[in-house]
């Protein structure tokens, strides 16, 4: 990791403030997490090559842990790491083609990605068809952002969701 | 027939304790008794000579051997032990180990004065101090996971230091306030021995804590936290003791100012010098280390010889000697597991962990032992009584104030059940003991004290021991009863949990933790240079690591399946990925599985078994296996707490399998994603079979291992791709070889279409993993899968099917063996 640490860093200082693909490559980690190539697909939308440094932040503020913020205006803009931007980025990791629902085989292909080798189709389908019935309230046999949001609603997301140090 | 075996376990450990303790007590009998006939022997060359003219073909000369016979005897005696209370699974479970070996001592010890009536064996603190306990915080350190702990090093020295000040202020006050009132009867005691007595009892104790929390499986945070506390808190127990007894000696009028103020300097005189003579000899260590490749055989050797010279250094200078074996421990971890070769490093490992476990059960034993001693016994129902519940109460008390103080500054939260869990692992143990029978007799309490100190220890050990597994799991399911966590919720949970550590690592590549970067950064240039091998060095890279350790296990793996299907004797076993439910012991991985279960962020870990059990009946049964089906294959998430410390067993991690896969997925993934550029189709055949060659490549390396072309280094630079081609949605690189070595024999390894590629176009291919300065090893049966191996790798086609296989091609060609650089994290 200590090479794209000095690349990235003679870049920053060098004020080209651009990553690129192979940046994020190069990390070790992200090569052994399943949803590697998924995240770093998310920081380059739309077949973009590079990436600047206000857009790296954006993403990246939406990992900020949420302010409970009482007397906040009901009426400003969403911030950035509100809890629902962050189900926002979840869910654009599932939903590659961007229709606003998670299909079935969407799902499947992260399921693939998130299990063992060792699962075999049938299991892999019966387990994507209990999920999806699990979370579809509207039988439409896909997942919704509503959908997906509310199958979630207990799940501490400031917790999972967050990187302390952003604040 | 489980059933069977373990009726069957029962009677036979009830049959070999019963000769465990036949033999126990011939040897105490005869170690006492046969003192005599010797006697009578020896003193026949003294009586007239006719006699002792007679040569004798046999003679009995126990006093010629006494003392190692007993030693050994005795060694032999608490490993007989271990095994008989192993051999029943349903004791050991429920009872931890610690307390049965105290129990087993006692009864000894009461075997051995029920025959003599002397006291025999107590464990003299000159024996603990510089036999037995070295080895267990040598072991404590070398294995130490330094990036938990020093993530973690504010909370423990804060534990360490302000929560051991505080107990032993506390206990100590509050035991004299109550002496003044003449509850504990005539004590003739001042503040400042009790406040002696509370120093020493306060400290929590590092094998104590070690047995016991080996059994509850806490979340590896947790138990950095309490561990580390325990070790650092000798300093500050070393120079509380020293100064009250110093105090008590001179005696209390005889106090003056200075001497306090000198108290408050020595403490920080020991802790910082204990440290640095520790990180001295870990320096020696791994600079000596360096130079051993030609003398492998005794590599071990030098590893205990000197980390042992370090505690003894520290302990003639009156510095913590704790603190500096555990230092050396520590900082010279990486060293040498960069240096050492796999063997040595195999024996290190084992090595120790057999000396600090033999230690730690001699220890317990010998507690036992001991306390059949009727000289030191004072009984004082109220001081005993009294002291325990202030030592719990204040403990508590402590660690409530201090947790609340530090979350306000900890990333990660410590919860109510961290904290009770703190609180109750406070166990006392040997050293306490310890250093109350060096007390100096003429004290006239010492006697009380040593008692009281005892039955403390005992009390920790056994009692808390065996009731803090319960607790904790009467404290987990008491609070997720309510949680019956949704299939949705499992999976979704797990991904979030991969995307958190995807940013994290992205962030974190970002440079956050500034002091961490300085380190590695420091480390890197000066440190390694220093004391790392030069092959060593190269091979640093941390992907590359991970790869060679893929490799590395599928060369084991496929060693092993070629045996299974060979029907070979003998049985290796393989990681235990597969998650067993009804086994508690198969937790120790459990907590990321468990992670998924809860909402919150707490530490302690609960047997899965735990929820199945609350499962309530009309579930679907569909619903069930799917559950159960997720909890065994979804990817564990990278653990942030990666943690298999253990003081008897040396796990092997087995997140490798998984990252193997996830690993390989991915790359195949991104060279799919190769496009062809500028060069049209013919490019795009062209390319496809060079990309499958290449896929091919990567896993037979271009550089043979080591020998004849150590670094194939690769200098390439990062092309954004032009706009050109807005289709080509994949990576491009540049690449220039810079290495000069570019002689026939790398021909003939190489791709002959490489070279000639090289020139025609502007853009090669090669995966973005393949950075500067590395050589890749291939697995053996990466090499059974290409058919056409170049000529150099001819040397394996004999395929030595054996475990040292992985050596053999290591080995090479070169002298300088390849040592293999694991991940600077991976716990060993």
């Amino acid at each position: 990791p200590f090479a794209p640490l000095s690349t990235i860093q003679d870049k920053l200082s060098r004020l080209a403030l651009f990553f690129s693909r192979e940046d994020f490559q190069r990390i070790g980690e992200l090569a052994v997490n399943p949803l590697g190539d998924r995240i770093i697909n998310a920081f380059f939308p739309d077949d973009k090559q590079s990436l600047d440094f206000r857009s790296f932040i954006r993403i990246l503020a939406c990992f900020r842990p949420t302010v409970k913020d009482k007397y906040a205006d009901p009426n400003a803009a969403e911030p950035i790491n509100s809890r629902s931007n962050k189900l926002r980025f979840a869910f654009q990791l599932y939903d590659q083609d961007r229709d606003g629902i998670i299909s079935r085989g969407e799902l499947i292909q992260v399921l693939r990605m998130m299990l063992e080798a060792q699962v075999t189709e049938d299991q892999l389908e019966s387990i994507t068809d209990r999920t999806i019935q699990e979370a579809d309230l509207d039988g439409d046999g896909a997942i919704s952002f509503e959908e997906f949001r509310k199958s979630l609603e207990n799940i501490n997301l400031e917790h999972k969701m967050s990187i302390r140090f952003l604040q | 027939m489980a059933g069977d075996r373990r009726r069957c376990g029962g009677g036979c450990s009830l049959w070999s304790l019963v000769l465990l303790l036949a033999l126990a007590a011939l040897l105490g009998c005869s170690a006492e008794g046969t003192g005599e006939p010797s006697r009578v022997t020896g003193e026949t060359p003294a009586g007239p000579n006719s006699k002792s003219s007679r040569y004798q073909i046999v003679t009995v000369d126990w006093q010629h051997v006494e003392d190692p016979y007993t030693i050994a005897s005795w060694v032999l005696v608490a490993g007989l032990a271990k095994i008989v209370f192993h051999l029943s699974e349903k004791v050991t479970t429920v009872v931890p180990e610690s307390a049965l070996l105290i129990v087993l001592g006692l009864i000894l010890g009461g075997i051995v004065w029920a025959a003599d009536h002397t006291a025999s064996f107590t464990l003299t603190p000159t024996v603990f101090f510089f036999y037995l306990l070295p080895p267990i915080v040598l072991d404590a350190g070398y294995f130490m996971p330094n990036r938990h702990f020093f993530g973690n090093l504010g909370t423990i020295l804060m534990y360490a230091v302000i929560g051991t000040i505080w107990n032993a202020a506390t206990t100590g006050l509050s035991l004299y306030g109550v002496s003044k009132t003449k509850i504990m009867g005539n004590l003739d005691a001042g503040l400042l021995e009790f406040l002696l007595f509370g120093s020493l009892i306060a400290a929590v104790d590092p094998v104590a804590v070690l047995a016991v929390f080996e059994e509850v499986h806490v979340n590896e945070m947790l138990f950095i936290i309490v561990f580390g506390e325990s070790l650092l808190n000798d300093a500050v127990t070393v120079v509380l003791y020293n100064v009250f007894k110093s105090f008590v000696e001179v005696g209390p009028e005889n106090v003056e100012g200075l001497d306090y103020f000198k108290g408050i300097v020595s403490f920080f005189v020991v802790s910082l010098g204990g440290t640095a003579v520790g990180i001295i000899f870990a320096f020696i260590l791994s600079l000596i280390t360096r130079f051993t490749k030609h003398v492998r055989v005794i590599e071990p050797g030098f590893v205990f010889i000197i980390s042992y010279l370090s505690y003894l250094t520290a302990e003639m200078l009156s510095l913590s000697a704790i603190l500096a074996i555990t230092f050396c421990g520590i900082c010279c971890q990486k060293y040498v597991k960069a240096n050492l070769c796999e063997q040595s490093i195999t024996t290190v490992r084992y090595a120790m962990k057999m000396l600090a476990s033999g230690a730690e059960t001699i220890i317990f034993m010998f507690l036992g032992i001991s306390a059949v001693n009727t000289e030191i016994w004072t009984w004082n129902t109220a001081f005993i009584l009294l002291t325990l519940v202030f030592i719990s109460f204040y403990r508590v008390i402590g660690v409530v104030l201090q947790t609340w103080i530090l979350n306000h500054y900890r990333v990660v939260q410590l919860e109510i059940i961290d904290q009770v869990v703190m609180s109750y692992g406070g166990l006392r143990g040997a050293v306490a003991f310890a250093l109350v029978v060096l007390l100096d007799p003429k004290m006239p309490v010492k006697k009380l004290f040593v008692s009281t100190t005892i039955i403390v220890v005992y009390f920790t050990v056994i009692i808390q021991g065996l009731t803090i597994k319960p607790l904790v799991n009467w404290l987990k399911v008491k609070r997720s009863q309510h949680k019956e966590p949704l299939l949705n919720e499992k999976l979704h949970g797990r991904a979030f949990d991969h995307i958190l550590s995807a940013i994290e690592d992205i962030s974190g590549q970002i440079g956050h933790n500034y002091l961490r970067d300085k380190w590695t950064n420091f480390d890197r240039k000066y440190l390694s240079k220093i004391m790392m091998r030069k092959s060593a060095q190269i091979s640093r890279d941390k992907i590359l690591s991970v790869f060679r350790e893929l490799n590395l296990k599928d060369a084991i793996s496929y060693v092993s399946e070629g045996e299974r299907k060979g029907s070979l004797a003998f049985i290796r076993s393989s990681s235990d990925v597969n998650v067993d439910f009804t086994g508690p012991r198969h937790s120790v991985v459990d907590s990321s599985v468990s992670a998924v279960l809860r909402e919150s962020t707490s530490e302690v870990c609960l047997d899965m078994q735990a929820i199945e059990n609350r499962t309530k009946s009309p579930k679907d049964r569909e619903e069930i296996v799917t559950h159960h089906m997720l909890q065994q294959h979804l990817y564990k998430p990278r653990k942030r707490y990666r943690l298999n410390y253990s003081r008897h067993k040396l796990v092997r991690s087995d997140g490798e399998k998984q990252d193997k896969e996830i690993f390989q997925r991915t790359m195949k993934k991104r060279l799919e994603h190769f496009k062809p550029t500028k060069l049209g189709n013919n490019y795009t055949t062209k390319f496809r079979n060079m990309k499958k060659e290449r896929a091919a490549k990567k896993k037979h390396s271009d550089a043979v291992p080591n020998g004849k072309l150590s670094t194939h280094s690769v200098a390439f630079q990062v092309k954004d791709s032009e706009a050109e081609d807005p289709s080509d949605g994949g990576i491009s690189f540049l690449i220039t070889p810079a290495s000069n070595e570019s002689d026939e024999i790398r021909a003939g390894i190489e791709n002959p279409s490489f070279s000639v590629e090289e020139d025609q176009s502007d853009f090669q291919m090669i995966p973005p993993w393949m950075s500067n300065e590395e050589t890749v090893i291939p697995s053996q049966r990466a090499r059974l899968q290409i058919p056409g191996s170049p000529t150099n790798f001819r040397r394996l086609t004999p395929l030595q099917l054996s475990s040292r296989s992985i050596d053999s091609f290591l080995l090479a060609d070169i002298p300088d063996e390849h040592p293999l650089s694991f991940l600077p994290e991976s716990s060993m």
